[in-house]
Protein backbone atom coordinates (compact mmCIF):
# COMPACT_ATOMS: atom_id res chain seq x y z
CA UNK A 1 0.00 0.00 0.00
CA UNK A 2 0.91 3.70 -0.19
CA UNK A 3 2.22 5.42 2.29
CA UNK A 4 0.73 8.83 0.97
CA UNK A 5 -1.73 9.23 -1.44
CA UNK A 6 -3.52 12.55 -1.51
CA UNK A 7 -6.75 12.89 -3.51
CA UNK A 8 -7.95 15.62 -5.65
CA UNK A 9 -7.13 18.36 -3.02
CA UNK A 10 -8.09 21.97 -3.77
CA UNK A 11 -7.27 24.89 -2.03
CA UNK A 12 -9.28 28.23 -2.35
CA UNK A 13 -8.10 31.65 -0.32
CA UNK A 14 -11.29 33.86 -1.68
CA UNK A 15 -11.16 33.80 -5.19
CA UNK A 16 -7.93 32.80 -5.64
CA UNK A 17 -7.26 29.14 -6.46
CA UNK A 18 -3.84 28.43 -4.58
CA UNK A 19 -4.19 24.76 -5.45
CA UNK A 20 -6.75 22.67 -7.93
CA UNK A 21 -7.41 19.43 -8.00
CA UNK A 22 -4.10 17.77 -7.50
CA UNK A 23 -3.19 14.32 -6.30
CA UNK A 24 -0.46 12.74 -5.78
CA UNK A 25 0.77 9.16 -4.45
CA UNK A 26 3.87 8.73 -2.65
CA UNK A 27 5.32 4.92 -2.03
CA UNK A 28 7.24 3.95 0.99
CA UNK A 29 11.04 4.04 0.61
CA UNK A 30 10.11 6.93 -2.04
CA UNK A 31 11.91 10.44 -2.57
CA UNK A 32 9.67 12.43 -4.39
CA UNK A 33 10.37 16.20 -5.56
CA UNK A 34 7.37 18.61 -5.77
CA UNK A 35 8.80 21.23 -8.44
CA UNK A 36 7.30 23.94 -10.15
CA UNK A 37 8.28 27.41 -11.38
CA UNK A 38 7.23 30.12 -8.75
CA UNK A 39 3.47 30.54 -7.45
CA UNK A 40 2.86 27.20 -8.62
CA UNK A 41 1.59 26.16 -5.63
CA UNK A 42 4.12 23.88 -4.11
CA UNK A 43 4.20 25.24 -0.58
CA UNK A 44 0.52 25.48 0.03
CA UNK A 45 0.01 21.92 -0.87
CA UNK A 46 2.77 21.07 1.00
CA UNK A 47 0.98 22.77 4.15
CA UNK A 48 -2.24 20.82 3.43
CA UNK A 49 -0.11 17.53 3.22
CA UNK A 50 1.21 18.62 6.68
CA UNK A 51 -1.69 20.00 8.11
CA UNK A 52 -1.33 23.72 8.39
CA UNK A 53 -3.86 24.52 6.05
CA UNK A 54 -7.30 22.40 5.88
CA UNK A 55 -7.44 21.36 2.36
CA UNK A 56 -10.89 22.92 0.68
CA UNK A 57 -11.56 19.45 -1.06
CA UNK A 58 -10.30 16.65 -1.71
CA UNK A 59 -8.57 13.84 0.76
CA UNK A 60 -5.01 13.10 2.56
CA UNK A 61 -4.63 9.50 3.37
CA UNK A 62 -1.32 8.19 4.92
CA UNK A 63 -0.96 5.02 5.71
CA UNK A 64 -4.44 3.86 5.07
CA UNK A 65 -5.83 6.07 7.27
CA UNK A 66 -7.56 9.67 6.62
CA UNK A 67 -5.90 12.36 7.79
CA UNK A 68 -7.64 15.48 6.42
CA UNK A 69 -9.24 16.40 9.14
CA UNK A 70 -6.07 15.87 11.94
CA UNK A 71 -4.19 19.13 13.37
CA UNK A 72 -0.94 18.83 12.85
CA UNK A 73 0.14 17.73 16.36
CA UNK A 74 -1.56 14.26 16.15
CA UNK A 75 -0.43 14.10 12.19
CA UNK A 76 3.57 14.78 13.36
CA UNK A 77 2.03 11.49 16.45
CA UNK A 78 1.09 9.43 13.18
CA UNK A 79 4.71 9.82 11.39
CA UNK A 80 4.51 13.35 9.34
CA UNK A 81 7.62 15.44 10.54
CA UNK A 82 8.67 18.66 8.32
CA UNK A 83 10.19 21.59 7.93
CA UNK A 84 9.94 25.05 6.75
CA UNK A 85 11.03 27.19 3.49
CA UNK A 86 12.15 29.52 6.18
CA UNK A 87 13.84 27.94 9.20
CA UNK A 88 11.38 27.52 12.20
CA UNK A 89 13.64 26.80 15.22
CA UNK A 90 14.46 27.71 18.57
CA UNK A 91 17.00 30.59 18.55
CA UNK A 92 17.59 31.01 21.88
CA UNK A 93 18.03 27.57 22.64
CA UNK A 94 20.65 25.55 22.35
CA UNK A 95 21.26 23.05 19.62
CA UNK A 96 21.03 20.56 21.76
CA UNK A 97 17.78 22.09 23.68
CA UNK A 98 16.40 22.24 20.23
CA UNK A 99 16.98 18.65 19.45
CA UNK A 100 16.00 17.33 23.15
CA UNK A 101 12.65 18.92 23.12
CA UNK A 102 11.14 16.91 19.62
CA UNK A 103 13.44 13.31 21.39
CA UNK A 104 11.35 14.21 24.59
CA UNK A 105 8.11 14.19 22.22
CA UNK A 106 8.15 12.03 20.45
CA UNK A 107 9.50 9.52 23.51
CA UNK A 108 6.08 10.18 25.25
CA UNK A 109 7.58 12.78 27.88
CA UNK A 110 5.81 16.08 27.04
CA UNK A 111 3.78 16.61 29.89
CA UNK A 112 6.48 14.89 32.47
CA UNK A 113 7.26 17.22 35.13
CA UNK A 114 11.11 14.64 35.72
CA UNK A 115 12.54 12.25 34.07
CA UNK A 116 14.46 9.08 35.33
CA UNK A 117 17.97 8.67 35.48
CA UNK A 118 17.56 6.14 32.95
CA UNK A 119 15.13 7.83 30.61
CA UNK A 120 17.20 11.03 30.57
CA UNK A 121 20.54 8.95 29.78
CA UNK A 122 18.12 7.38 26.63
CA UNK A 123 17.12 11.21 25.37
CA UNK A 124 20.55 12.49 26.16
CA UNK A 125 22.30 9.82 23.64
CA UNK A 126 19.74 9.76 20.86
CA UNK A 127 20.41 13.60 20.79
CA UNK A 128 24.04 12.75 20.48
CA UNK A 129 23.52 10.33 17.61
CA UNK A 130 20.97 13.33 16.00
CA UNK A 131 23.69 15.83 16.97
CA UNK A 132 26.39 13.60 14.72
CA UNK A 133 23.85 13.18 11.79
CA UNK A 134 23.41 16.79 11.40
CA UNK A 135 27.34 17.39 11.45
CA UNK A 136 26.45 19.75 14.88
CA UNK A 137 28.26 17.90 17.38
CA UNK A 138 30.93 20.12 18.19
CA UNK A 139 28.21 23.23 17.36
CA UNK A 140 26.07 21.62 20.82
CA UNK A 141 26.21 23.68 23.20
CA UNK A 142 26.02 27.29 21.03
CA UNK A 143 22.38 29.03 20.49
CA UNK A 144 21.20 28.23 17.63
CA UNK A 145 20.16 31.90 16.79
CA UNK A 146 24.23 32.30 16.14
CA UNK A 147 24.97 29.59 13.73
CA UNK A 148 25.21 30.11 10.15
CA UNK A 149 22.36 29.45 8.16
CA UNK A 150 23.29 25.98 6.44
CA UNK A 151 23.84 24.73 10.05
CA UNK A 152 19.90 26.18 11.07
CA UNK A 153 18.75 24.56 8.46
CA UNK A 154 20.73 21.22 9.22
CA UNK A 155 19.14 21.28 12.87
CA UNK A 156 15.73 22.21 11.53
CA UNK A 157 15.81 18.73 9.28
CA UNK A 158 17.38 16.52 12.22
CA UNK A 159 14.99 17.95 14.40
CA UNK A 160 12.31 16.89 12.24
CA UNK A 161 14.14 13.34 12.21
CA UNK A 162 14.06 13.59 16.03
CA UNK A 163 10.14 12.40 15.69
CA UNK A 164 11.25 9.30 14.03
CA UNK A 165 9.09 10.46 11.30
CA UNK A 166 7.68 7.86 8.51
CA UNK A 167 7.33 10.64 6.09
CA UNK A 168 9.44 13.84 6.08
CA UNK A 169 8.47 16.76 3.67
CA UNK A 170 11.43 19.47 3.51
CA UNK A 171 10.36 22.67 1.72
CA UNK A 172 13.26 24.03 -0.31
CA UNK A 173 15.83 22.55 2.32
CA UNK A 174 18.87 24.50 0.54
CA UNK A 175 16.82 27.51 -0.31
CA UNK A 176 19.26 30.50 0.30
CA UNK A 177 22.76 28.36 0.82
CA UNK A 178 26.28 28.47 -0.85
CA UNK A 179 27.08 25.58 -3.14
CA UNK A 180 28.99 24.23 0.28
CA UNK A 181 26.04 24.24 2.25
CA UNK A 182 24.07 22.66 -0.70
CA UNK A 183 25.90 19.86 -0.95
CA UNK A 184 26.57 19.15 2.62
CA UNK A 185 22.58 18.94 3.13
CA UNK A 186 21.99 17.01 0.06
CA UNK A 187 24.28 14.47 1.01
CA UNK A 188 22.57 14.16 4.60
CA UNK A 189 19.37 14.00 2.64
CA UNK A 190 20.64 11.34 0.36
CA UNK A 191 21.63 9.19 3.39
CA UNK A 192 18.29 9.34 4.87
CA UNK A 193 16.97 8.45 2.40
CA UNK A 194 19.59 5.30 0.95
CA UNK A 195 20.77 4.09 4.04
CA UNK A 196 17.87 5.24 6.47
CA UNK A 197 14.68 4.01 3.97
CA UNK A 198 13.02 7.13 5.08
CA UNK A 199 9.80 8.23 3.04
CA UNK A 200 10.88 11.78 1.64
CA UNK A 201 8.84 14.90 -0.49
CA UNK A 202 10.73 17.71 -0.42
CA UNK A 203 10.30 21.32 -2.74
CA UNK A 204 13.02 22.36 -4.49
CA UNK A 205 14.27 25.05 -7.10
CA UNK A 206 17.72 23.74 -7.03
CA UNK A 207 17.19 21.70 -10.66
CA UNK A 208 21.26 19.83 -9.48
CA UNK A 209 19.17 18.59 -6.08
CA UNK A 210 16.29 17.52 -7.91
CA UNK A 211 17.93 15.66 -10.63
CA UNK A 212 20.86 14.10 -7.79
CA UNK A 213 18.09 13.02 -5.24
CA UNK A 214 14.55 12.14 -6.85
CA UNK A 215 13.20 9.21 -7.64
CA UNK A 216 9.86 10.42 -9.21
CA UNK A 217 9.34 14.27 -9.68
CA UNK A 218 5.41 15.51 -9.45
CA UNK A 219 5.67 19.44 -11.67
CA UNK A 220 3.05 21.81 -10.02
CA UNK A 221 2.11 24.91 -12.61
CA UNK A 222 -0.52 27.84 -11.51
CA UNK A 223 -2.11 25.50 -8.56
CA UNK A 224 -2.61 22.50 -11.31
CA UNK A 225 -1.05 19.23 -11.93
CA UNK A 226 1.72 19.18 -15.07
CA UNK A 227 3.23 16.21 -15.07
CA UNK A 228 5.16 13.47 -13.02
CA UNK A 229 7.33 10.82 -13.85
CA UNK A 230 10.72 10.17 -12.95
CA UNK A 231 13.71 12.42 -13.68
CA UNK A 232 14.53 11.63 -17.16
CA UNK A 233 11.06 11.58 -18.50
CA UNK A 234 10.21 14.55 -16.47
CA UNK A 235 13.81 16.37 -18.39
CA UNK A 236 12.23 15.39 -21.80
CA UNK A 237 8.31 16.61 -21.16
CA UNK A 238 7.93 19.47 -23.00
CA UNK A 239 4.77 20.86 -21.38
CA UNK A 240 7.59 21.37 -18.32
CA UNK A 241 10.30 23.09 -20.44
CA UNK A 242 7.08 25.27 -21.73
CA UNK A 243 6.07 25.65 -18.24
CA UNK A 244 10.02 26.85 -17.07
CA UNK A 245 10.79 28.73 -20.36
CA UNK A 246 7.56 30.31 -20.54
CA UNK A 247 7.82 31.80 -17.17
CA UNK A 248 11.41 32.78 -16.97
CA UNK A 249 13.29 32.05 -19.91
CA UNK B 1 20.01 17.97 31.99
CA UNK B 2 24.05 17.94 33.56
CA UNK B 3 24.92 20.98 34.67
CA UNK B 4 28.59 22.25 33.48
CA UNK B 5 30.74 25.30 34.60
CA UNK B 6 28.97 27.26 32.60
CA UNK B 7 25.87 27.04 35.21
CA UNK B 8 27.66 27.94 38.93
CA UNK B 9 26.99 31.40 38.55
CA UNK B 10 23.58 30.73 39.04
CA UNK B 11 24.19 28.56 41.53
CA UNK B 12 25.97 31.07 43.29
CA UNK B 13 23.17 33.58 42.98
CA UNK B 14 20.81 31.04 44.01
CA UNK B 15 22.35 30.35 47.08
CA UNK B 16 22.98 34.08 47.39
CA UNK B 17 19.27 35.10 47.40
CA UNK B 18 18.02 31.65 49.94
CA UNK B 19 20.66 33.36 52.30
CA UNK B 20 19.23 36.77 52.23
CA UNK B 21 15.74 35.52 52.50
CA UNK B 22 16.88 33.03 55.64
CA UNK B 23 18.24 35.79 57.70
CA UNK B 24 16.24 38.56 57.13
CA UNK B 25 14.69 39.01 59.60
CA UNK B 26 18.33 39.49 61.10
CA UNK B 27 18.60 42.50 59.27
CA UNK B 28 16.12 44.06 57.82
CA UNK B 29 15.72 46.36 60.62
CA UNK B 30 19.07 47.51 60.82
CA UNK B 31 18.43 48.78 57.05
CA UNK B 32 15.37 50.74 58.08
CA UNK B 33 13.04 47.86 57.27
CA UNK B 34 10.76 45.88 59.20
CA UNK B 35 9.46 42.38 59.16
CA UNK B 36 6.48 43.14 57.60
CA UNK B 37 7.91 44.81 54.74
CA UNK B 38 10.11 41.71 53.86
CA UNK B 39 7.21 39.46 54.16
CA UNK B 40 5.35 41.51 51.68
CA UNK B 41 8.43 41.05 49.56
CA UNK B 42 8.59 37.37 49.60
CA UNK B 43 4.56 37.22 48.93
CA UNK B 44 4.50 39.81 45.75
CA UNK B 45 7.47 38.32 44.87
CA UNK B 46 5.56 34.47 44.77
CA UNK B 47 3.07 36.19 42.80
CA UNK B 48 5.20 37.96 40.26
CA UNK B 49 7.14 34.22 39.95
CA UNK B 50 4.11 32.83 39.37
CA UNK B 51 2.74 35.44 36.93
CA UNK B 52 6.76 34.64 35.03
CA UNK B 53 5.90 30.91 34.35
CA UNK B 54 3.24 31.79 32.02
CA UNK B 55 5.18 35.73 31.07
CA UNK B 56 8.71 34.93 30.57
CA UNK B 57 8.92 30.80 30.29
CA UNK B 58 5.66 30.09 27.70
CA UNK B 59 5.65 33.87 26.53
CA UNK B 60 1.97 34.44 27.23
CA UNK B 61 0.84 37.98 28.82
CA UNK B 62 -1.85 37.53 30.96
CA UNK B 63 -3.17 41.44 32.34
CA UNK B 64 -5.32 39.19 34.71
CA UNK B 65 -3.68 37.78 37.24
CA UNK B 66 -5.03 39.88 40.08
CA UNK B 67 -8.21 37.92 39.58
CA UNK B 68 -6.85 34.42 40.99
CA UNK B 69 -4.70 36.52 43.61
CA UNK B 70 -8.00 38.33 44.55
CA UNK B 71 -9.87 35.02 44.43
CA UNK B 72 -6.89 33.33 47.20
CA UNK B 73 -7.46 37.04 49.04
CA UNK B 74 -11.33 36.59 49.30
CA UNK B 75 -11.34 32.88 49.58
CA UNK B 76 -8.59 32.99 52.80
CA UNK B 77 -10.61 35.69 54.61
CA UNK B 78 -14.17 34.71 53.78
CA UNK B 79 -13.38 30.84 55.01
CA UNK B 80 -11.78 32.31 58.17
CA UNK B 81 -14.44 35.33 58.89
CA UNK B 82 -17.53 33.03 58.26
CA UNK B 83 -16.65 29.41 57.82
CA UNK B 84 -14.01 27.93 59.85
CA UNK B 85 -11.35 29.95 62.10
CA UNK B 86 -8.26 28.26 60.32
CA UNK B 87 -5.54 29.90 58.26
CA UNK B 88 -4.38 26.48 56.67
CA UNK B 89 -7.95 25.98 55.78
CA UNK B 90 -8.61 29.38 55.03
CA UNK B 91 -5.34 29.38 52.69
CA UNK B 92 -6.98 25.68 50.72
CA UNK B 93 -10.28 27.01 49.97
CA UNK B 94 -8.35 30.22 48.56
CA UNK B 95 -6.24 28.15 46.32
CA UNK B 96 -9.05 26.25 45.23
CA UNK B 97 -10.99 28.59 44.12
CA UNK B 98 -8.26 30.31 42.31
CA UNK B 99 -7.30 27.27 40.81
CA UNK B 100 -11.01 26.07 39.39
CA UNK B 101 -11.69 29.72 38.38
CA UNK B 102 -8.36 29.86 36.53
CA UNK B 103 -9.18 25.95 35.45
CA UNK B 104 -12.25 27.11 33.56
CA UNK B 105 -11.94 30.90 32.35
CA UNK B 106 -8.50 29.03 30.80
CA UNK B 107 -10.15 26.66 28.63
CA UNK B 108 -12.76 29.37 27.21
CA UNK B 109 -9.72 31.59 26.76
CA UNK B 110 -5.90 29.59 25.32
CA UNK B 111 -7.04 29.38 22.03
CA UNK B 112 -6.18 33.45 21.91
CA UNK B 113 -3.17 34.90 21.10
CA UNK B 114 -1.32 38.09 22.21
CA UNK B 115 -3.06 40.94 22.93
CA UNK B 116 -6.36 39.21 22.40
CA UNK B 117 -5.59 37.21 25.19
CA UNK B 118 -4.10 40.17 27.41
CA UNK B 119 -7.63 41.89 26.84
CA UNK B 120 -9.34 38.66 27.86
CA UNK B 121 -7.52 38.00 30.83
CA UNK B 122 -8.51 41.65 31.91
CA UNK B 123 -12.42 41.36 31.21
CA UNK B 124 -12.83 37.56 33.18
CA UNK B 125 -10.54 40.22 36.08
CA UNK B 126 -12.75 42.75 36.22
CA UNK B 127 -16.01 40.39 36.63
CA UNK B 128 -14.34 39.27 40.39
CA UNK B 129 -13.56 42.54 41.23
CA UNK B 130 -17.36 43.98 40.74
CA UNK B 131 -18.48 41.09 42.61
CA UNK B 132 -16.31 41.79 45.88
CA UNK B 133 -17.12 45.82 45.13
CA UNK B 134 -21.15 45.26 45.21
CA UNK B 135 -21.73 42.38 46.99
CA UNK B 136 -21.68 44.87 50.38
CA UNK B 137 -23.06 42.43 52.75
CA UNK B 138 -20.97 39.24 52.74
CA UNK B 139 -17.24 40.91 51.11
CA UNK B 140 -18.08 44.11 52.84
CA UNK B 141 -17.66 46.11 49.22
CA UNK B 142 -15.41 48.98 48.73
CA UNK B 143 -14.43 48.89 52.45
CA UNK B 144 -12.97 45.50 52.03
CA UNK B 145 -13.60 42.47 54.56
CA UNK B 146 -11.97 42.82 57.91
CA UNK B 147 -12.59 41.92 61.41
CA UNK B 148 -11.13 38.55 60.66
CA UNK B 149 -7.24 37.29 61.58
CA UNK B 150 -5.17 34.52 60.60
CA UNK B 151 -4.87 32.14 63.34
CA UNK B 152 -2.01 30.17 65.07
CA UNK B 153 -1.11 26.79 63.97
CA UNK B 154 -1.49 24.20 66.29
CA UNK B 155 0.01 21.20 65.52
CA UNK B 156 -0.84 19.15 68.87
CA UNK B 157 2.75 18.66 69.41
CA UNK B 158 3.89 22.40 69.27
CA UNK B 159 1.96 25.87 68.55
CA UNK B 160 3.17 27.88 65.47
CA UNK B 161 2.12 31.86 66.55
CA UNK B 162 2.11 33.09 63.25
CA UNK B 163 -0.30 35.80 64.84
CA UNK B 164 1.31 37.51 67.51
CA UNK B 165 5.08 37.38 66.20
CA UNK B 166 5.87 38.64 62.69
CA UNK B 167 9.21 36.66 62.34
CA UNK B 168 7.28 33.56 62.61
CA UNK B 169 4.49 34.43 60.07
CA UNK B 170 7.68 35.37 58.19
CA UNK B 171 9.09 32.21 58.18
CA UNK B 172 5.15 30.64 57.45
CA UNK B 173 5.12 32.52 54.47
CA UNK B 174 8.78 31.70 53.32
CA UNK B 175 8.52 28.08 53.68
CA UNK B 176 4.95 28.13 51.18
CA UNK B 177 7.53 30.54 48.94
CA UNK B 178 10.08 28.10 48.84
CA UNK B 179 7.95 25.06 47.95
CA UNK B 180 6.50 27.23 44.90
CA UNK B 181 9.20 28.53 43.84
CA UNK B 182 11.41 24.87 44.38
CA UNK B 183 8.39 22.95 42.16
CA UNK B 184 8.23 25.97 39.51
CA UNK B 185 11.94 25.51 39.00
CA UNK B 186 11.88 21.90 38.95
CA UNK B 187 9.01 22.27 36.18
CA UNK B 188 10.92 24.59 34.03
CA UNK B 189 13.73 21.73 34.33
CA UNK B 190 11.55 18.91 33.39
CA UNK B 191 10.63 17.97 29.88
CA UNK B 192 7.22 19.35 30.12
CA UNK B 193 9.54 22.99 30.82
CA UNK B 194 10.82 22.80 27.84
CA UNK B 195 7.64 22.22 26.00
CA UNK B 196 6.86 25.86 27.21
CA UNK B 197 10.35 27.16 26.18
CA UNK B 198 9.94 25.90 22.68
CA UNK B 199 6.40 27.42 22.49
CA UNK B 200 7.75 31.03 23.80
CA UNK B 201 10.68 30.53 21.54
CA UNK B 202 8.53 29.57 18.30
CA UNK B 203 4.50 28.56 17.96
CA UNK B 204 4.57 27.45 14.67
CA UNK B 205 7.61 24.85 15.14
CA UNK B 206 6.29 23.31 18.41
CA UNK B 207 3.14 23.04 17.25
CA UNK B 208 5.15 21.01 13.94
CA UNK B 209 6.90 18.75 16.55
CA UNK B 210 3.85 16.99 17.91
CA UNK B 211 3.11 19.49 20.75
CA UNK B 212 -0.74 20.23 21.30
CA UNK B 213 0.25 24.38 22.21
CA UNK B 214 -2.84 25.50 23.26
CA UNK B 215 -3.00 22.26 26.12
CA UNK B 216 0.30 22.96 27.25
CA UNK B 217 -0.24 27.05 27.67
CA UNK B 218 -3.70 25.62 29.36
CA UNK B 219 -1.47 23.75 31.97
CA UNK B 220 1.06 26.72 32.14
CA UNK B 221 -1.39 29.19 33.24
CA UNK B 222 -3.19 27.04 35.50
CA UNK B 223 0.14 26.29 37.47
CA UNK B 224 0.74 30.01 37.05
CA UNK B 225 -2.59 30.85 38.21
CA UNK B 226 -2.33 28.34 41.43
CA UNK B 227 0.54 29.95 42.61
CA UNK B 228 -0.92 33.45 42.43
CA UNK B 229 -3.64 32.26 44.21
CA UNK B 230 -1.38 31.17 46.83
CA UNK B 231 -0.04 34.43 47.01
CA UNK B 232 -3.03 35.67 47.31
CA UNK B 233 -4.17 33.95 50.65
CA UNK B 234 -1.07 34.58 51.83
CA UNK B 235 -1.40 38.50 51.14
CA UNK B 236 -4.97 38.28 53.15
CA UNK B 237 -3.30 36.26 56.42
CA UNK B 238 -0.24 39.06 56.00
CA UNK B 239 -2.52 42.09 56.56
CA UNK B 240 -5.78 40.34 58.38
CA UNK B 241 -7.90 41.86 55.51
CA UNK B 242 -9.42 41.39 51.75
CA UNK B 243 -8.84 44.71 50.00
CA UNK B 244 -10.91 44.51 46.89
CA UNK B 245 -8.43 46.33 45.26
CA UNK B 246 -6.13 42.98 45.02
CA UNK B 247 -8.92 41.92 42.55
CA UNK B 248 -8.59 45.49 40.07
CA UNK B 249 -6.71 45.10 37.11
CA UNK B 250 -4.19 47.77 38.30
CA UNK B 251 -2.95 44.86 40.39
CA UNK B 252 -2.58 42.55 37.27
CA UNK B 253 -0.17 45.78 35.73
CA UNK B 254 2.01 45.93 39.09
CA UNK B 255 2.34 41.95 39.07
CA UNK B 256 3.66 42.72 35.00
CA UNK B 257 5.70 45.28 36.24
CA UNK B 258 7.52 43.30 38.71
CA UNK B 259 8.27 40.42 36.40
CA UNK B 260 9.76 42.86 33.80
CA UNK B 261 11.02 45.10 35.99
CA UNK B 262 13.35 42.74 37.40
CA UNK B 263 14.02 40.79 33.91
CA UNK B 264 11.40 38.48 33.09
CA UNK B 265 13.84 35.70 31.16
CA UNK B 266 15.74 34.55 34.57
CA UNK B 267 14.16 32.90 37.18
CA UNK B 268 14.70 34.95 40.43
CA UNK B 269 13.62 38.15 38.44
CA UNK B 270 10.50 38.69 39.32
CA UNK B 271 11.87 38.15 42.77
CA UNK B 272 14.38 41.42 42.50
CA UNK B 273 11.25 43.21 40.91
CA UNK B 274 9.35 42.86 43.40
CA UNK B 275 11.78 43.85 46.15
CA UNK B 276 12.69 47.14 44.37
CA UNK B 277 8.52 47.54 43.80
CA UNK B 278 7.51 47.18 47.56
CA UNK B 279 10.70 48.84 48.88
CA UNK B 280 10.33 51.79 46.27
CA UNK B 281 6.58 52.21 47.64
CA UNK B 282 7.19 51.95 51.40
CA UNK B 283 9.59 54.63 51.04
CA UNK B 284 8.57 56.78 48.48
CA UNK B 285 4.92 56.85 49.77
CA UNK B 286 6.42 58.37 53.10
CA UNK B 287 7.96 61.20 51.14
CA UNK B 288 5.04 61.99 48.32
CA UNK B 289 1.55 60.74 47.29
CA UNK B 290 2.96 60.48 44.01
CA UNK B 291 5.33 57.57 44.51
CA UNK B 292 3.64 55.63 41.34
CA UNK B 293 5.82 58.42 38.85
CA UNK B 294 8.76 57.45 40.24
CA UNK B 295 8.44 54.22 39.65
CA UNK B 296 6.93 54.58 37.03
CA UNK B 297 10.12 56.75 35.76
CA UNK B 298 11.94 54.04 37.18
CA UNK B 299 10.36 51.06 35.20
CA UNK B 300 10.50 53.08 31.65
CA UNK B 301 14.52 53.55 32.29
CA UNK B 302 14.47 49.82 33.01
CA UNK B 303 12.56 48.56 29.75
CA UNK B 304 14.80 51.48 27.51
CA UNK B 305 18.08 50.84 28.66
CA UNK B 306 17.74 47.42 29.67
CA UNK B 307 15.45 45.43 28.68
CA UNK B 308 16.30 42.13 29.92
CA UNK B 309 16.11 43.85 33.58
CA UNK B 310 17.97 44.51 36.89
CA UNK B 311 18.88 40.75 36.92
CA UNK B 312 19.99 41.04 33.33
CA UNK B 313 22.39 43.70 33.83
CA UNK B 314 23.64 41.67 36.96
CA UNK B 315 24.00 38.90 34.62
CA UNK B 316 25.83 40.28 31.92
CA UNK B 317 28.38 41.46 34.45
CA UNK B 318 29.12 38.16 35.49
CA UNK B 319 28.94 35.72 32.23
CA UNK B 320 30.20 37.46 29.86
Amino acid sequence: MSLLQVEHVSKHFGSLIAVNDVSMTVEAGQLRAVIGPNGAGKTTFFNLISGFLRPSSGRIIFDGEDVTALLPARRVWRGIARTFQVTEVFPELSVRQNLRIPVEVASGYRLRPWLSRSADAKVAAHVAELLEMGGLADKADRLVGELSHGDQRATEIVMALALNPRLLLLDEPTAGMGDQETYAITQLIRRLHKDGKLTIVLIEHDMRVVFHLADRITVLDQGSFLAEGTPQEIAANEAVQTAYLGQAA
Amino acid sequence: MKDGPQDYPKYVGAAVIWLALLSMPFWINRVGGYTQLGTEVLVMALAATALNFLLGFTGVLSFGHAAYFGLGVYGAGLTIKYLLPSTLAGMAVGVLTAVVAAAIIGLLIVHLRGIYFAMVTIAFGQVFYFIAFRWNNVTGGDDGLSNWSRQPIDFGFARLDILHSPVTFYYFVLFFFAVAVAIMAALLRSPFGRTLLAIRENERRTRFLGVPVDRHIWLSWLISCTFVGLAGTLYALLNNFADPHTLYWEQSGVFVIMAVLGGMRSFWGPLIGAAIYVVLQDYVSTMTQNWMSFIGLFFVLVVLFFPRGVLGIIRRKVVP
